[in-house]
C-alpha cells in the first residue's frame, strides 16, 4: 500500500440477506488523484460507495483513512471526515436558494441561530468561484440546469471541506460541452490534492480524466491498473471475466410462430423509443442492459404502466392496445416487477392471497369467492414451485427472498399467460432458488410461452436466451443470436461502442 | 379454530369495553335496564353505518372528514323528499342516492384526480355545510308527512326496523369484505398501491367505489336517524366524523390502511359509544366524556404501534392478518 493513501478500503465484505454484494473488494485513493471504479451492474461499485459513506456498514473488511481504521461509521461520521458524493441526479432542495443550499448542514448558527445572509453568500459565492460556476446565488435549485445543479453540488461539498470526493456516473445526462466543464473543474480539484472517486459506464472518457482505474466482478477487486495502460477492450475483458461454468438448464425447444411483436414501439414519458422486437412461442429473448439503458421502462410500457405513443404492439399479429395492467392480463401478459420488495407481492398478504391477486374473476363463486379452490390452486404452486413455508396462509412477509419470488411467479402462472415478462428475476435470491427458476423457465418454454427476459447477469442472459436483444440509451441497438454471443460482446454493445 | 394472535387488536378493545361493562355494573347496575340500553343501541345505530364506510374508507388508504356534513345534506334531503309523498321505496333510494351522489364526488376528485383525501373531504366538509346553511337558512324541516315518523309504523316497530337494517347491513358488508372479491381489492390497493396495480387492480376504481358506498351508506344513516323525530334539524351530524374515525382506530384498523377488520370498528364503537352514558350512571360529570374518548384513541394508537413493531421484530406475526 502506498504511504501516501488517503483512504483504503480493504478486503471488504457485505451480503444481504445471504446474497454476497461485496465478496473482497480492496480500493486505494490517494489524495491528488482521480480513481475510476469500473464493473457491471451488480458487480458491487454502489454497495462500496454506500460503505465508504457510511450508508452501510461493511460485514468484514476494513476501511482506512489517512492510515487510520475507521471504526465507526455513519452518513453523517463520513460527511464530517470530508468525504462527500455527488449522484447522477443532483441532490439539491429544489425550492431553497443556491446559497442556502451550500449553507445547508456546514454553517454554524450564530447568536440565537440568526442567520447571516451576507457571510452565507459571501461563502456560496467564493465556492462557486473555486468551481468556476457563474450561478446565480439567490437562484432557487428548481431554477438551474442540471450540469449547473452539480456545480452547485461539488460546491457544498467543497464548503464542508470535503477531501474525498465521489462521483457517481456525473456525466450520464451531461452534454459534451458540460462534460468538459465538469472534468476542468476535477483537474482542479484534483490539483488542490482532493482525491476523488469516479465511477463511470462511459468507458472511453477515462483516459481523459483518471489516472488509476479499479475494476470490480462478482464483489471481487480483479485489478487496479494505471489509466495510461489499458485500452478499453482490456477493461471490458476484465469487467465480464465472469464463470461461465455455471449450468443452466436450457433446452433447444421447437419454437412456434412469432406470438409477440413490438414495431417501432416506444414512450417519450418513459424515455424509449423505436423498439423492434418480435418473441416467438416458446422462445426465451434476453434483454440486457445497463441500469438506466430504458430495459425495465420497456416492460412497464408494454404492460401499461406508462403510455406508449409510438409505434404498435403485435399479439399473434394483430395489433393490440394496452391502458391497464388488467388489460394486460386480459391478453395473456404477465408481468414479474423488478424487485418484488418493491411491489412486487403484497407483503402483508397470505402466500395463497397473493397468489390469486392477479386472477380473483377466476375464484368468483355463485356466492363470494370460492376459497376451496383458492387453497387448491395456492397449494398447487407453492407445491409445483417448491415455495418452502410451513402454511400457504401465512404472509409473504415471513418467507425468504427467493420464496417471495416464487411467490410472485406463482401469481403470474396462474394467469396462464402466453407472454412472460420477467424483470430480473434471480436477482438477490440464493443460488438454490436461482436455478428452481431457471428450471420452471424453460418448462413454461417448452409449453409454448414467449418470455422476455430483463436481466443485469450476463453469465444468465447468455446461458437462459434464445436470443439476446441488448438496450442503450432507450432503444434496442443490438440483437444476438445464441451461437453470437459473448459477455464482452454484449457489454461492448450496452456500453454503447 | 380462531388464532387468538390473529385478533389481539380487536380483543383488547373488547377487553377494554368489557372491563368498563363491569365496573358500571358494579357502580351503578341501573346503567343495564332495558329502557337504557335499548336508547343506547338506537342512538348509535346509525354511527355504526357511518364507521362502517369509514373503516373501509380507512382500508383502502383514505380518510374521509366530510361525513357529517353529508350526513346533514341527506337528513334535509329526506325531510323534503318526504313532503313530496312519494312512495316509501322511492323515497328511501332517493335519500341513498343523495349520499351516494356526495360520495362519488369525494371518490372522483381523490380515486381518479388523485387529490389528497383530507384536503378534498375538509373542503367538502366546509362546502356541503354551508350551503346547507344557505339552502335552508338554519331553519328545520317541519310539518312532515304523518308516515315519516317511525316510518309510519309506530316507535316499536320502528326501532326494530332500524336495528334490523343496520344488522343486515353491517353482517352483509363484514361478510363481503372477507368473501368478495372487492373486499380482498380494497385490502391489496390499502397495504400496498403500486402492487395492487401491478397485480391489474384498478386502484382509482375501487377508491372510487368506496366512496360511493361511503356515501350511500351515510344516506340510509341520516334517513334512520331522522325518522326518530317529527322534524329534522339543519345541523345534524356535527362531529359524526371524529366518532366514526374513532370508532375505526379503537377498532383496531391501521389508519395507513390494508389492516382491520369490521367486527373491531363495532367493539371500537360499542366501547366509545357507551362511555358518555355510563360516565352519567357512575355519576362523574359528562363534560369528561370527550377527554376519555380522546385517552382511549391515543392508547389505541400506541398499542398498534407497540404491537406493529413486536411483529416486525419477527416473535410473532399476524399470519395473513388481512385477507386469507
Amino acid at each position: 500500500m502506498a504511504k501516501n493513501a488517503l483512504l483504503s478500503a480493504i478486503n471488504i465484505s457485505k451480503s444481504y440477506a445471504g446474497v454476497h454484494a461485496l465478496r473482497s473488494a480492496t480500493f486505494e485513493l490517494s489524495s491528488g488523484e482521480v480513481h475510476a471504479l469500473v464493473g457491471e451492474n451488480g458487480a458491487g461499485k454502489s454497495t462500496l460507495i454506500k460503505i465508504i459513506t457510511g450508508a452501510v456498514l461493511q460485514d468484514g473488511g476494513e476501511i482506512m483513512l489517512n492510515g487510520e481504521a475507521v471504526l465507526e461509521n455513519s452518513p453523517a461520521l463520513s460527511k464530517s471526515r470530508g468525504i462527500a458524493a455527488i449522484y447522477q441526479q443532483p441532490a439539491l432542495f429544489p425550492e431553497l436558494t443556491v446559497a442556502e443550499n451550500i449553507a445547508l448542514g456546514q454553517e454554524r448558527a450564530g447568536t440565537l441561530g440568526v442567520v447571516d445572509w451576507k457571510e452565507r453568500r459571501r461563502i456560496a459565492r467564493e465556492l462557486l468561484d473555486r468551481v468556476g460556476a457563474r450561478i446565480d446565488t439567490e437562484a432557487t435549485a428548481a431554477e438551474l440546469s442540471m450540469p449547473q445543479q452539480q456545480l452547485v453540488e461539488i460546491a457544498r461539498a467543497l464548503g464542508s471541506n470535503a477531501r474525498i470526493l465521489i462521483f457517481d456516473e456525473p456525466t450520464a445526462s451531461l452534454s459534451e460541452e458540460d462534460t468538459q466543464n465538469l472534468f476542468r473543474v476535477i483537474r482542479e480539484l484534483r490539483a488542490q490534492g482532493v482525491g476523488m472517486i469516479y465511477i463511470s459506464h462511459r468507458l472511453e472518457e477515462l483516459p481523459a480524466i483518471a489516472d488509476r482505474v479499479t475494476v470490480l466482478r462478482d464483489g471481487l477487486t480483479i485489478e487496479t491498473r494505471e489509466m495510461a495502460d489499458v485500452t478499453s477492450e482490456q477493461l471490458i475483458r476484465l469487467m465480464v471475466g465472469r464463470d461461465l461454468s455455471a449450468v443452466f438448464p436450457k433446452r433447444a425447444v421447437e419454437l412456434g410462430d412469432s406470438i409477440f411483436e413490438l414495431r417501432n414501439f416506444g414512450s417519450r414519458s418513459a424515455g424509449i423509443r423505436n423498439i423492434n422486437l418480435s418473441v416467438r412461442a416458446g422462445e426465451i429473448v434476453g434483454v440486457a442492459g445497463l441500469i438506466g439503458a430504458g430495459r425495465t421502462e420497456l416492460a412497464k410500457t408494454i404492460f401499461g404502466l406508462e403510455a406508449p405513443d409510438e409505434g404498435e404492439i403485435l399479439l399473434r399479429g394483430k395489433p393490440i392496445k394496452i391502458g391497464h395492467p388488467s388489460e394486460a392480463i386480459e391478453y395473456g401478459i404477465a408481468y414479474l416487477p423488478e424487485d418484488r420488495r418493491k411491489h412486487g407481492v403484497v407483503l402483508d398478504f397470505s402466500i395463497s392471497a397473493n397468489i390469486t391477486l392477479a386472477s380473483l374473476k377466476k375464484l368468483s363463486g355463485f356466492v363470494g369467492m370460492n376459497f376451496g379452490k383458492e387453497r387448491e390452486i395456492a397449494a398447487e404452486y407453492t407445491r409445483r414451485l417448491g415455495v418452502k413455508t410451513p402454511a400457504i396462509y401465512n404472509a409473504v412477509s415471513t418467507l425468504s427472498g427467493g420464496n417471495q419470488q416464487k411467490v410472485a411467479l406463482s401469481r403470474w402462472l396462474m394467469t396462464q399467460p402466453s407472454v412472460l415478462i420477467l424483470d430480473e428475476p434471480t436477482q438477490g435470491i440464493d443460488v438454490g432458488a436461482k436455478a428452481e427458476i431457471h428450471e420452471l423457465m424453460v418448462e413454461l418454454a417448452g409449453q409454448g410461452v414467449a418470455i422476455l427476459m430483463i436481466s443485469s447477469e450476463l453469465p444468465e442472459i447468455i446461458g437462459m436466451s434464445d436470443r439476446i436483444a441488448v438496450m442503450h440509451s432507450g432503444t434496442i441497438v443490438k440483437i444476438f443470436d445464441r451461437a453470437d454471443a459473448t459477455q464482452d460482446g454484449i457489454l461492448a454493445v450496452a456500453l454503447g461502442h | 379454530m380462531i388464532k387468538i394472535d390473529r385478533y389481539k387488536r380487536e380483543i383488547s378493545a373488547a377487553v377494554a369495553f368489557a372491563v368498563l361493562l363491569v365496573v358500571v355494573g358494579i357502580v351503578a347496575p341501573s346503567f343495564f335496564n332495558g329502557g337504557n340500553l335499548r336508547d343506547l343501541i338506537i342512538n348509535n345505530a346509525p354511527t355504526l353505518l357511518v364507521a362502517l364506510g369509514m373503516t373501509l374508507v380507512i382500508l383502502v388508504g383514505q380518510i374521509d372528514i366530510s361525513v357529517g356534513s353529508q350526513f346533514a345534506v341527506c337528513s334535509i334531503a329526506a325531510g323534503f323528499l318526504a313532503k313530496t309523498g312519494m312512495p316509501l321505496p322511492l323515497f328511501f333510494i332517493c335519500v341513498l342516492l343523495t349520499g351516494a351522489a356526495m360520495g362519488a364526488l369525494n371518490g372522483a376528485l381523490i380515486g381518479w384526480l388523485r387529490l389528497p383525501s383530507i384536503i378534498v373531504t375538509l373542503a367538502m366538509l366546509v362546502m356541503w355545510r354551508d350551503a346547507l346553511r344557505w339552502v335552508t337558512e338554519g331553519a328545520w324541516v317541519q310539518n312532515l308527512p304523518a308516515n315519516f315518523q317511525w316510518f309510519g309504523l309506530g316507535q316499536g316497530t320502528g326501532e326494530l326496523l332500524i336495528v334490523a337494517i343496520t344488522a343486515v347491513l353491517f353482517l352483509g358488508f363484514a361478510w363481503s369484505m372477507r368473501n368478495m372479491v372487492i373486499g380482498r381489492k380494497v385490502y391489496a390497493v390499502g397495504s400496498d398501491p403500486e402492487a395492487a396495480r401491478l397485480a391489474g387492480i384498478n386502484s382509482p376504481n375501487v377508491v372510487f367505489s368506496v366512496f360511493v358506498i361511503m356515501g350511500a351508506l351515510v344516506g340510509i344513516a341520516a334517513l334512520l336517524n331522522a325518522i326518530r323525530f317529527s322534524a329534522i334539524p339543519g345541523n345534524s351530524g356535527i362531529g359524526l366524523e371524529l366518532k366514526a374515525i374513532a370508532a375505526v382506530v379503537v377498532g383496531g384498523t391501521a389508519i395507513t390502511g390494508g389492516r382491520g377488520r369490521l367486527v373491531g370498528t363495532f367493539i371500537g364503537l360499542a366501547l366509545l359509544g357507551t362511555i358518555g352514558t355510563a360516565l352519567t350512571f357512575v355519576g362523574i360529570n359528562p363534560f369528561w366524556e370527550k377527554a376519555i374518548q380522546g385517552a382511549i384513541i391515543l392508547a389505541a394508537l400506541v398499542s398498534d404501534v407497540a404491537l406493529g413493531r413486536l411483529e416486525k421484530n419477527g416473535k410473532f406475526n399476524l399470519a395473513g392478518s388481512n385477507a386469507a
